[in-house]
């Protein structure tokens, strides 16, 4: 047996541990996604072939694709002012918790990871469906005949739910490292707490609801099964399309076009997220229930 | 209003004299009624679907109506013996365990690569390597759908093995990372000049220690795996399709209430799955 040269001396072994999974992922993400790009830039071959930019330009001039991408981004928009209203109270009140309480938000908070995409829309289209619990309530309280299920109401309300631990997490990160003596010494000194907390902490809490805005926006802009089970198909959003033209209109050009731009978009918000708070990584770490922050 | 102030916490008392006797048992700081209200309510909202779920697996054929007019285990029987429901059941068990088997091996091997390197290289391996995890599915799953159109993998357990399997990636990766941030590479060196292999170092030094790792990372890639929709409607044939795509038939399609009984059945197993992890890692910290 070998004794000489121990695997620690030798870092070019390192490399070749990564080849597997470079390997799958480029069979999987880099390859397909490059096939799309090119294909997305030529003409098809019945019609000779070369380079173009067609694809892309029909994006702006069809009529449909930047209505779509309206409707996306303002759906999208709504969402993330949703989550944050909703989370930053919530990542707030974490900080505020014992512990143990503390505990338990946490769970809470990553139950939407948890629960099954398609029981979790399953359960959403139950809930606010004509005649369901929501819709019930609502018509009780003299709110009228709201249609939930079939409009961006529906939609949004699902989004915002399972969008919601992306806008927390980063935030309690955030919120958790700020000292709250600085919001007492400022009481003390004779401000009210509105102005302490919008003079101390609410800058001091930036850098988190930043990222929390823009992860949940961009991610929010992928969404594919909740707009297709509780929005109405009048009313489609950009994934939505993107199946259309693959699956239906056999338009792979198109498709991959379209694919590439909303890829882009996708990955230069993340990437500013990641920059502003470190996000990919954290939420990696907590939705895989590691608890070292 | 009542606060709970534990020792060590941040919350400060008034230890006023004689004039403050009113404010003694009052915090300086005292957490406000709406945030109590508000915190509860966002929990809620958490929750909600959840709480759902296994209701509405309780009631009769027929409809999706809640709550259900009667209460019975139809929909559980018709989940079990029709076999659109259980072969979806079966072929998703398949794809899952061996997407999860390549997903652990594949990114456990790349974490112990990149361990202890630092520099540009390998910061751009690790973030190309969790990118899927941000990446829009529908995009990958149409650039998949069409290029393994032309390899012949739409509709086969292939296919599918290899798609979930790199959606699986990161989760293996970001865990056995958190797990080798407490690995001495001492102990390599030490392995070796005792005269090991390196894969028998492998086998008896670091996989033990890693081993908590390995295993939760499998267990999120195999739950990945098991939930993932987006891409399994498009690889899916009539031959071929796993639970979510039968799920979503049922609620497109068909009006099948059977999608309540599939609905509990994967929340519940999905939740002690991932509760085992936990369970696991508490009675050996030290």
């Amino acid at each position: 047996m070998t004794t000489t040269s121990p695997a620690a001396r030798r870092p070019n072994a390192n490399w070749l541990l990564l080849i597997p999974a470079l390997a799958l992922l480029a069979a999987i993400l880099l390859v397909p996604l490059g096939q799309s790009l090119l294909r997305s830039l030529q003409h098809p071959v019945t019609e000779g072939g070369g380079w173009t930019l067609d694809n892309y330009a029909k994006l702006f001039t069809d009529g449909v694709t930047m209505t779509v991408l309206g409707r996306t981004a303002s759906t999208a928009l709504i969402v993330t002012l949703v989550a944050f209203l909703l989370g930053y109270p919530y990542a707030y009140f974490m900080t505020r918790v014992s512990d143990r309480t503390r505990a338990v938000l946490l769970v809470i908070v990553l139950i939407p990871f948890w629960t099954s995409v398609m029981a979790r829309n399953f359960a959403w289209l139950t809930i606010l469906q004509r005649g369901g619990p929501v819709h019930t309530v609502l018509t009780w309280i003299g709110l009228g005949d709201v249609q939930l299920v079939g409009s961006q109401i529906g939609v949004t309300i699902a989004m915002s739910q399972v969008l919601l631990p992306f806008m927390v997490l980063p935030l309690f990160s955030a919120l958790s490292g700020i000292d709250r003596k600085l919001l007492l010494a400022a009481r003390g000194l004779g401000s009210s707490p509105l102005v302490a907390f919008w003079k101390i902490y609410w800058p001091l809490s930036r850098g988190g609801v930043v990222a929390g805005l823009i992860l949940v926006f961009t991610l929010s802009l992928g969404f594919y099964v909740t707009p297709a089970l509780l929005g109405s198909p009048q009313q489609s959003l950009i994934a939505q399309l993107l199946a259309q033209r693959t699956t239906q209109l056999l338009d792979f050009a198109g498709a991959g076009a379209l694919g590439i731009l909303v890829l882009i978009v996708t990955l230069v918000l993340v990437g500013w997220a990641n920059r502003v708070g470190g996000t990919i990584s954290a939420i990696g770490v907590v939705a895989t229930g590691s608890r070292n922050r | 209003m009542t606060t709970t102030t534990e020792p060590g916490t941040e919350t400060a008392y008034v230890t006023a004299g004689t004039k403050g006797r009113r404010r003694r048992d009052r915090s300086v700081d005292p957490i406000p009624w709406w945030l109590y209200v508000v915190g509860v309510a966002v929990a809620g909202y958490f929750i909600l679907p959840t709480l759902f779920v296994i209701p509405m697996s309780f009631g009769s054929a027929g409809s999706f109506q809640f709550p259900p007019k009667e209460w019975s285990l139809d929909l559980y029987r018709n989940f079990f013996t029709n076999p659109k429901w259980i072969g979806s059941l079966g072929n998703s068990l398949v794809v899952a365990v061996l997407a999860s088997i390549l997903a652990t091996i594949v990114g456990t091997a790349a974490a112990l690569g990149l361990n202890n390197l630092t520099g540009r290289f390998p910061q751009f391996v690790r973030t190309l390597l969790m990118i899927s995890m941000v990446t829009p599915a529908i995009v990958v799953a149409v650039a998949v759908y069409i290029s393994f159109l032309q390899w012949h993998l739409v509709g086969s357990i292939g296919g599918y093995v290899l798609a979930h399997a790199a959606i699986g990636v990161p989760f293996v990766l970001v865990s056995v990372t958190s797990a080798l941030g407490g690995f001495d590479p001492k102990l390599l060196r030490a392995s070796a000049s005792l005269g090991a292999s390196p894969v028998r170092t492998f086998l008896r030094v670091t996989l033990p220690l890693i081993s908590r790792g390995v295993f939760t990372g499998a267990v999120f890639a195999f739950v990945t795996s098991l939930d993932e929709v987006v891409i399994a409607l498009f690889l899916r044939s009539p031959f071929f399709q796993t639970l979510p795509v039968q799920m979503y038939t049922a609620v497109t399609v068909e009006v099948d209430p059977t999608i309540a009984a599939a609905s509990s059945l994967v929340v519940v197993t999905v939740t002690l799955l991932l509760l085992i992890p936990l369970l696991v890692r508490r009675p050996k910290r030290r």
